[in-house]
């Protein structure tokens, strides 16, 4: 018995740290809406800061002293950025900040490492907290006890913070309507940075405070930063009672998950998060989202089929790019039909963002099992290379099938975190059916057929196979399907007024970018010879995110651009310096503040500009609709 | 799609990255590929390994009179990008061979790549059986101690233990699992007496140390196998201090004799584990000394375990280009098979049946000096002796 209460209590403290971090995040969100991809970071940091002042500064005052001082600092650390990076895109289209501190969290990770050295690092422990209390012949850390009086100590200073204070007042009616609280003639710039300061405080507080437990090391920020969004989401956005409960939910299921499970860890949060979201669509504390106001900064400019004369320009491109063979040599091909390959891959997760208005985080999933698709028909049924081709991808078809009807259920970012959760899932399937999957070490040789196997014959397979698809999906946002799947995007209610099944129009369109998003991902097992988790990663995911918003997300194919300039930009830089995510990241913040609308969308804005200065030409065009009120 | 143009503007800019490094006739170049990025830890002392042995390569007159360059490229950890490196490698910059690699699947997807495109492949780090066992190729040669070899060399000194009752924690992938099983099966061998009463497989790089450890606890075993490290290793060893339970029990783990590993816990150093590892403090071999010497006077630092392999992985590549006398695999491949090199832990030999160097470890217990952790009573085992028969290994690895 008295090993389950101990048991019990360890859940706990696990939970205590877990919230600290996750009840900023859910602030944040809450009121600014951005998906803060750098609360990780600024964790870390926190825990570095920490570090370096516990080791300098002696005594109980001098350890805790720099526990707070390391969350203070950067608390303002947090604030810079807010005014200096994201004041500027806060009208960008949604997600787009995402973009920024994915951009920010690549700096972070390769700075610390310029900072702070390569080694792991071990602060001291706490000051009067070292040892253990024994429990009927258990032993409970000291520490740990401390961590739980103070999760539920937080959570009352945040309660009281919000319910009794005028800056609380405003931080929820923002959280509940952003503008209305701006048409009450709220500063908002202001409650914004101070929000965006207490959460990052929450977050660096977190991270000091596992100074007495945990190594410091900069892969720190990834451990966390997906987990604490599970929790975030399983409580309920903006809830911060229910980041508390599932934080609490999560870690004692851990806890007593490994007893009967050992190898439970791995999956257990997100099998929590998809069954929390099927059966309570907003999590567990969470208000459904109120309906839009405005239509989402889309069809400022409308879409409208490329003119012949561009369509030349698009042919003329594409055959400049098909006689690359002539003039490159092998590994510059071989890029050549990775970027076809993630070409494929971004327009698929485009397609379903800009024009079904679901923006997935777990696309990978898709993409992944279109590769094993083909490692399974390959090695173990011995398919020739294209019968493989053509049936790998429907593992993606299937994929997405199943996940996509509870998926389209959801909207927003639950409906992102679904398709998160989904792709774990499947991801830890691969990584723990060792004998089916091969597990972490995958499954190798799956290389091309001869006809396909030098890199001028892969390369144009690439391309052309990703020339068609964007081509089809680009034929599909202007048919009557992709005009219904638009009208589902810009008004839920109106499109089914007017007799439009929305849900399997989305699911539809999931199923859509699924099965394309295989396609890249049959292709892509070929072209490494080799199948691993990896494909299904969060990494990947997060990567296609990145094009996706880089290239402009309310284009029409703006994804095209997004990926061959991330894709080549990160080869290239993977291979010129071991710093390439300081140098990636930098530049990705750089094009959020330069091309706040992503590179294809800005370039098509100046373009209308040019339009509209110079005689009307098409008096629809000329006229932007601002706003569908 | 105007989109298009900027794919031939990416290819153009890609184009000239490729050319910058313009290929100088009279030099061998070996392609070198590792995390740097991701493992720091690990690859920054093996970096200054191999920069080390490339400079005394040179300053002895290079390989039969050429220049020997080593062209290195960070895969980011992630298998998809190893391939591009390496496809970079062979194919713009003309490497003779490719080296390096620290994770299990990267290691695999080069030596697949290896196997394909007809290259040589010097694999350093990796420690899987199946890179060259059931996963060999005839291209890719191992230099670390396998998996195998470093439990064997565990087992050895776990089944005088009187320990009965076992548990084993583990980071939950290939390498955690396959060590476990492998110590499993040499102990059960060894010592039919034995139970497994409980494991656990926290996820690599997330372990949640608390409930780990009092689950382990809760089972009652005498002794304890640990295959974590890194991050993971201080977490449970400070949880492991504090609930006690390391109080009264045997633990035998991979690898935390190595400073990379042991170094971070300093004076929470558990006392008296039985581990793999590198006491570069008390070698006092005359080879060892000479290496030991040269790095202390580059580096003004000690080595890590990273240092040795990186420093071995390239003598072993230059001794092996100066006896092919050729850059062609095929007479690489010949030249690598049997070959035999001195190493700072003694003469080693890549053995023709299963392309496994010889190299061994360090086997001890650690201890706690001045605060910090160090291993004592250890003794170096030759790889040769902790590898099963000849015949079994013709069994394990698929025929070229």
């Amino acid at each position: 018995m008295a090993f389950y209460v101990v048991q019990f209590l360890t859940g706990l403290a696990s939970a205590a740290s877990l919230f600290l971090v996750a009840s900023g995040l859910s602030i944040i969100f809450g009121v600014t809406r951005i998906v803060n991809f750098a609360h990780g970071a600024f964790y870390m940091i926190g825990a570095y800061i920490a570090f370096t002042l516990t080791e300098r500064l002696s005594g109980a005052f001098g350890f805790w002293g720099s526990i707070v001082l390391a969350a203070l600092a950067v608390a303002v650390i947090g604030v810079i950025v807010e005014m200096v990076l994201l004041r500027r895109i806060y009208h960008a289209p949604e997600l787009f900040q995402l973009l920024a501190t994915f951009g920010l969290t690549l700096m972070v990770e390769d700075l610390v490492v310029l900072i702070w050295g390569p080694d792991d690092l071990v602060g001291r422990r706490a000051p009067g907290f070292r040892g253990a209390i024994d429990f009927f012949g258990q032993n409970i850390p000291s520490y740990d006890l401390f961590l739980i009086v103070l999760g539920p100590v937080v959570l009352g200073i945040l309660w009281l913070l919000f319910q009794r204070t005028r800056w609380g007042v405003l931080v929820r009616a923002a959280t509940q309507d952003r503008d209305m609280v701006a048409a009450l003639g709220v500063n908002q710039k202001w409650l914004f940075t101070s929000v965006f300061a207490v959460g990052v405080f929450l977050a660096a507080l977190g991270g000091a405070l596992q100074i007495p437990r945990d190594a410091v090391h900069h892969a720190m920020d990834l451990r966390i930063i997906v987990e604490v969004f599970v929790v975030v989401v399983i409580g309920g956005l903006g809830s911060i009672t229910g980041a508390f409960v599932a934080a609490v939910l999560v870690s004692e299921l851990n806890a007593f998950g490994i007893l009967i499970f050992p190898k439970i860890s791995i999956i257990l949060v997100f099998l929590v998060m998809a069954v929390v979201l099927i059966v309570r669509p907003w999590g567990l504390f969470g208000k459904p989202e109120a309906a839009a106001r405005k239509t989402p900064g889309l069809t400022v400019n409308p879409w409208r089929p490329l003119t012949s004369n561009e369509r030349l320009m698009a042919l003329a491109a594409l055959a400049v790019a098909a006689s690359l063979p002539l003039f490159a040599g092998n590994y510059l091909l071989t890029v050549g039909s990775e970027i076809a390959i993630f070409v494929i891959f971004a327009v698929s997760l485009h397609f379903l963002m800009s024009v079904g208005g679901l923006a997935s985080f777990g696309h990978a999933a898709y993409f992944g099992l279109g590769a094993y698709g083909v490692a399974f028909l390959a090695k173990m049924a011995g398919l020739p290379m294209i019968v493989c081709l053509l049936l790998g991808p429907l593992l993606g078809c299937m994929g997405a099938a199943v996940f996509g009807f509870f998926a389209v259920q959801l909207s927003g970012v639950y409906f992102a975190m679904l398709t998160l959760a989904f792709a774990q899932i499947v991801w830890s399937i691969a990584f723990q059916w060792v004998s089916v999957t091969g597990g972490d070490n995958g499954i190798l040789g799956i290389w091309p057929e001869k006809w396909a196997a030098s890199p001028s014959h892969f390369y144009w397979l690439s391309l052309g196979v990703a020339a068609l698809v964007t081509i089809a999906l680009r034929m599909m946002v202007f048919s009557p399907f992709g005009y219904a799947l638009r009208a589902t995007r810009d008004s839920l209610l109106r499109s089914e007024a007017v007799g439009i099944n929305a849900k399997r129009i989305q699911w539809t369109a999931f199923v859509i970018a699924g099965t394309t998003a295989g396609i890249g991902g049959a292709l892509f097992a070929y072209l490494k010879g080799s199948v691993f988790p990896d494909n299904l990663g969060i990494s990947l995911s997060v990567d296609a995110l990145v094009m996706v918003l880089l290239g402009g997300v309310e284009t029409v194919s703006g994804a095209v651009i997004g990926a061959i300039v991330y894709k080549a930009l990160n080869i290239w830089l993977v291979s010129q310096t071991d710093l390439s995510k300081l140098v990636l990241g930098g530049f990705i913040m750089l094009i959020v503040v330069v091309f706040p609308k992503g590179i294809v969308g800005m370039l098509e804005m100046l373009a209308q500009r040019r339009r509209k200065s110079s005689p009307p030409g098409s008096p629809l065009l000329a006229k932007p609709i601002e706003s569908a009120e | 799609m105007r989109a298009r143009n900027y794919f031939v503007g990416a290819a153009f800019a890609l184009m000239a990255g490729g050319m910058a490094h313009s290929a100088v006739a009279q030099d061998i170049k070996i392609g070198e590929i590792n995390s740097y990025s991701l493992l720091p830890a690990f690859t920054e002392p093996y970096r200054k390994g191999w920069q080390l042995a490339v400079e005394e390569v040179n300053a002895a007159g290079g390989i039969n009179g050429k220049k020997l360059v080593v062209i290195s490229k960070d895969d980011g950890g992630k298998p998809a990008d190893a391939q591009t490196a390496a496809n970079e490698l062979v194919s713009s910059e003309g490497v003779a061979m490719l080296a390096g690699t620290f994770l299990s699947n990267i290691g695999l997807a080069v030596s697949d790549f290896a196997n394909q495109k007809k290259v040589f492949f010097l694999a350093a780090e990796p420690l899987t059986d199946a890179i060259t066992w059931s996963k060999g190729n005839k291209y890719t040669f191992r230099l670390r101690p396998s998996n195998y070899m470093q439990a064997a060399m565990l087992v050895e000194a776990a089944a005088k233990l009187p320990a009965k009752r076992w548990a084993t924690i583990a980071p939950n992938y290939e390498y955690g699992q396959s060590a476990v099983a492998v110590f499993k099966k040499l102990m059960s061998e060894k010592r039919p007496d034995i139970q497994w009463v409980d494991e656990q497989w926290p996820p690599q790089g997330k372990i949640d140390a608390g409930p780990v450890v009092q689950a382990v606890a809760a089972a009652n075993p005498e002794a304890i196998l640990n295959v974590t490290f890194g991050a993971d290793l201080v977490k449970l060893v400070r949880e492991g201090n504090t609930r006690g339970l390391f109080k009264g029990r045997e633990v035998v783990s991979f690898l935390t004799g190595e400073p990379e590993y042991l170094d971070p816990l300093k004076d929470e150093t558990p006392e008296g584990w039985i581990v793999t590892g590198y006491p570069w403090y008390s070698i006092k071999t005359p080879e060892h000394d000479a290496f030991l010497k040269a790095y202390q006077a580059k580096y003004n630092d000690y080595p890590r375990l990273g240092s040795i392999v990186g420093y071995q992985t390239i003598k072993a590549a230059a001794a092996i280009l100066a006896k092919a006398g050729s850059t062609d695999p095929e007479k690489l491949i010949a030249a690598a098979e049997g070959i035999s090199m001195p190493s700072p832990f003694g003469e080693i030999t890549f053995r023709k049946i299963d392309h496994q160097s010889t190299l061994g470890a360090y086997v001890g217990k650690t201890a706690l000096k001045d605060g910090k952790g160090v291993m004592v009573d250890s003794s170096y085992k030759k790889g040769a002796d902790y590898l099963p028969s000849d015949a079994e290994v013709a069994k394990l690895r698929p025929k070229d």
